[in-house]
């Protein structure tokens, strides 16, 4: 097969080498191969990276986190069930069919990593951003999470068990973070807005109250 | 036994770059690559394990050089050729050689929404029968690999391979990739969280009592 316009210096058959080399040519080509064959929709790629730049993202998560904080029958439900619990918030879909919510405490820290892939709670983070899916954090975060949690500048108590959580399967994991202490009178609105996303994959904590 | 993309506890890396206020996608590129990959997806012509194993089936050195979209658009290119989609002649001119007879399996812009909320459920009996209950002591396959399909897919990382760990929780029967990644149908098997004793993996854990869990199927596991 030829490929004498590609920069490989092997010889394989993968159909990929005969796309442009340059990534963003390489996607204008397919786009309009496939739609030229009636096989896929601008508007309906408009739509797709609409719905992950504009509505879904980790606000949806840190409502369910906030939630959890301040209505303690809520949050048992969601660690009984928490596909059940954020369907009914509208938080169910692709990437996140099978929730499963692991709360942190004062003895165990959670923290959520993909080895294999980059499987992470769409519905309710979003895109995973480039440093989950980047090859140090697969490979370091099960063998070292003490070390790369350091890099996040978190450094947990001695007494605190860390637990790593690897995506395997098609089970997806937020982490409830503790909440934060002086949070006591605040609204729901208040407590959401100190939900980060690292807290919710276990790299980080949320912010405390100004 | 294991192909590039297994990565777990892999030594030689640098730090990890966390940056907490970026952008949802880089580059507008990439945006259109995640895109154009569910778009073609939504004409069912594979499922999500198949193109896992495409993924995984980069040559190595494109693997690890490829950006994480990259490795999104060369998958893709080379499951719309395998699935006979396109033609590797389309592929090469970028130009079509007449309308697919798929098209009228086309995602429109309106069925988006309810494409994306509804998902693809890997779970087919909640209740499943597991002979195995919370709390059993279980060991893993040695070597990870796929037992259906040489050099198949499968999704047990070669870092938690012949390792014994604890059953922790039960998540009813899910499609078991090994399968359903080779055209080999659902075959649902129980699936469990395992959780491993950091210094069994490891040697020398950061911290004794450190722990790591995987969601693993039945057949990865023997009750030790």
């Amino acid at each position: 097969m030829p490929h004498d316009h590609h920069d490989h210096d092997h010889d394989h058959d993968h159909p990929h080498a005969l796309l442009p080399p340059d990534p963003a040519l390489r996607v204008k080509a397919l786009e309009t191969l496939l739609s030229q064959k009636g096989l896929i929709d601008p508007a309906a790629l408009d739509a797709i990276i609409d719905t992950y730049e504009n509505k879904i993202g980790p606000k949806n998560g840190a409502h369910v986190v906030a939630r959890a904080w301040a209505e303690p029958d809520f949050k048992q439900a969601l660690l009984a069930d928490a596909t059940a619990v954020v369907a009914e918030l509208g938080f169910y879909g692709r990437q996140g069919e099978h929730i499963v919510v692991v709360e942190n405490t004062p003895q165990c820290h959670n923290m959520v990593v993909c080895t294999l892939c980059s499987c992470y709670p769409w519905p309710l983070l979003g895109i995973p951003p480039a440093w989950y899916k980047s090859d140090a954090y697969r490979a370091r975060a099960v063998r070292e999470p003490r070390k790369v949690l350091a890099e996040f500048g978190l450094k947990l108590p001695e007494e605190t068990r860390i637990r790593v959580w690897d995506s395997t399967a098609e089970i997806r994991y937020l982490v409830l973070p503790m909440r934060p202490a002086g949070t006591e009178g605040l609204d729901l609105q208040a407590l959401t807005d100190l939900v980060t996303r690292d807290s919710m994959v276990g790299t980080g904590l949320p912010q405390s109250p100004a | 036994m294991s192909r590039i993309h297994d990565m777990g506890g892999r030594l030689g890396y640098g730090p990890v770059q966390p940056q907490p206020s970026e952008a949802v996608f880089e580059q507008p590129w990439h945006a259109r690559a995640l895109a154009v990959t569910l778009a073609a997806g939504a004409l069912g012509q594979w499922n999500l394990d198949m193109m896992r194993h495409a993924r995984e089936c980069l040559w190595p050195a494109d693997y690890m050089r490829f950006g994480y979209y990259e490795k999104w658009l060369a998958a893709l290119a080379d499951m719309l050729v395998a699935q006979g989609v396109v033609c590797a002649q389309e592929l090469r001119t970028g130009q079509a050689m007449g309308e697919s007879p798929l098209a009228t399996r086309r995602l429109s812009a309106a069925a988006v929404g309810p494409a994306l909320a509804r998902g693809a459920p890997s779970l087919r009996s909640a209740k499943a029968a597991s002979p195995w209950p919370v709390g059993t002591r279980v060991r893993t396959l040695l070597p990870a690999r796929n037992t259906r399909v040489a050099g198949g897919h499968t999704r047990l990382p070669a870092y938690l391979a012949g390792k014994t760990g604890r059953i922790l929780m039960q998540h009813g029967s899910h499609v078991l990739p090994d399968s359903h990644a080779h055209g080999q149908g659902e075959a649902p098997e129980p699936l469990y969280t395992v959780v491993f004793d950091a210094a069994d993996l490891w040697g020398q854990p950061e911290r004794a009592g450190d722990e790591i869990t995987a969601d693993l199927w039945h057949s990865y596991l023997a009750p030790e």
